[in-house]
């Protein structure tokens, strides 16, 4: 779940991190109200959750208030990657003598957090990691063991920056680690810190994901930040697509059939269990496979709400065919999801046999939903073919019709 | 009238019964089975498919008087 701007420096704010000053305005005479009362230059930045904003024009820069209402209204209704401007954040221009990176995330290979520190910030980090990799430090931590700054100062220290520099970074990349496991964040990144010509550091650009279970464990800090329980917050709003599939989940509580993310290739998924989701969709893509979606399913979905999920996929533009995968699954019934997916394609006016690529749930109840499948002359094959292979049948049969 | 699955028949006398018949509605938990104001049995057509098979309702009406039919056996 991610974070505004002005709501990751507002969680910044709560944690002492020296940041300049700053106001979020919606309107013209507030954007000039806000550079008066900050006094000097100022940037203008639109408030959106995707990245390219300078790219796409919305950060600009103004010295005068006049400017600044000015610059506003051009910054307003800028569209970034598809995204309109929530607000915008008018705050204090420094002079910079420096730019550093910092990141904390999750390293999933070594299924640890990892605190990413560059002397080289401001651009792109996987440049630097390519053409400087020795301006950039990774420093494993446990989620176990007491954070301290040292580890901190190891960071920032393995880039070669010292004295006065390294004891004055070393607290807001401790912090920043802090915070990142205090609140179950997923990502907690800082580009850039900025060095002003009075040897100070500052925080100028700032971004935040929150592990979306972890929203109950935080809903006070959601609610100090003004994020509303009905806000998703991915990386981009949701598609109408995606609210349907969300709403169709939500009006049967049996299971899980219906977080479906939309992407605009022509294989429908139907994919679930035990990170079966991530892996399948994966193996699709190595396999050539264009998914249309990924999804979820999983518990114990009711055959209606398989087979809305079903139709709401085959509904989606583009979408020729779908496969029904699933990792190995011990509660989730076969036969359930078999009568549901083949009742979603009936009504939805095409024949099951055809438009169903692969079959591939195999658990409780599995003879059973056999026979449907069988009946109604749907391909499918039980756990003696992987996840890896079966995608690769679906998406053979796909590009062979 | 059946699901696309699955079929439920219940004999006259059973659905005629009101205390079976609010048995058979307690037992089902995917409600397949309603009751009408006087009582009589109702099979709620458009939940049949999502029978799980637990044969509770078989189970609680005299032998062969419920039937649960899988339609793709035959
Ligand atoms: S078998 Fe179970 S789910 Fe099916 S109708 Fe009878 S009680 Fe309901």
């Amino acid at each position: 779940m991610r974070f505004y701007e002005y709501e990751s420096k507002a969680l910044f704010a709560k944690h002492s991190l020296p940041m300049g000053e700053r106001a979020v305005v919606k309107t013209k005479e507030e954007a000039r109200a806000a550079a008066e009362k900050i006094g000097g230059p100022v940037v203008v930045k639109s408030q959106v959750l995707s990245g390219g904003r300078m790219k796409a024009g919305a950060v600009q820069f103004a010295d005068t208030p006049d400017e600044a209402a000015e610059k506003f209204e051009h910054v307003l209704p800028i569209v970034v990657n598809g995204e309109k401007a929530r607000s915008i954040l008018i705050e204090s221009k420094s002079k910079l003598v420096q730019e550093y990176f910092v990141s904390v995330t999750w390293d999933g290979r070594r299924k640890l957090p990892v605190l990413l520190f560059s002397d080289m910030g401001g651009i792109d980090i996987e440049e630097v990691a390519e053409s400087h990799p020795e301006h950039l430090s990774r420093t494993h931590f446990s989620t176990f063991l007491p954070l301290t700054p040292r580890l901190a100062k190891e960071a920032v220290g393995k880039t070669g920056v010292t004295g006065n520099d390294l004891n004055r970074l070393t607290p807001i990349v401790f912090e920043l680690a802090k915070l990142f496991l205090e609140y179950d964040l997923t990502l907690a990144e800082i580009n850039p810190i900025g060095k002003l010509e009075n040897g100070r550091f500052i925080v100028l650009d700032g971004h935040v994901d929150m592990e979306a279970e972890a929203r109950g464990k935080h809903a006070g800090l959601l609610k100090e930040l003004g994020i509303g329980d009905d806000e998703t917050r991915q990386a981009r709003p949701p598609t109408p697509f995606e609210l349907e599939g969300a709403r169709l989940n939500a009006v049967d509580h049996r299971g899980v059939a219906g977080n479906v993310v939309e992407f605009d290739g022509d294989l429908g998924l139907i994919i679930g269990a035990g990170g079966g989701s991530l892996t399948l969709f994966d193996a699709v893509r190595n396999h050539g496979g264009k998914p249309a979606n990924y999804c979820e399913i999983g518990g114990n979905p009711s055959v209606g709400k398989v087979c809305n999920l079903t139709k709401l996929i085959l509904s989606k533009p583009g979408v020729q065919k779908i496969a029904v995968m699933m990792n190995v699954v011990s509660n989730t019934r076969v036969d359930m999801v078999a009568r549901g997916v083949i009742k979603g394609c009936i009504e939805a006016g095409k024949d099951p046999g055809e438009v169903i690529t692969i079959f591939r749930i195999p658990g409780s109840w599995e003879e059973e939903g056999f026979k449907i499948l069988a009946k109604h002359g749907v391909e499918f094959c039980d756990r003696s073919v992987s996840m890896y292979e079966a995608a690769g049948r679906a998406v053979a049969k796909l590009k062979a019709s | 009238m059946a699901g696309m699955f699955i079929d439920v028949q219940v004999d006259d006398a059973v659905a005629q019964d009101r205390d079976l018949s609010k048995k058979l509605v307690d037992v089902c938990a995917v409600d397949i089975f309603a009751q009408s104001e006087d009582g009589a049995l109702q099979i709620v057509d458009k939940n049949l498919d999502e029978c799980v098979l637990c044969d509770l309702c078989i189970q609680a009406a005299p032998d062969g008087k419920v039937r649960v039919i899988k339609l793709y056996e035959s």
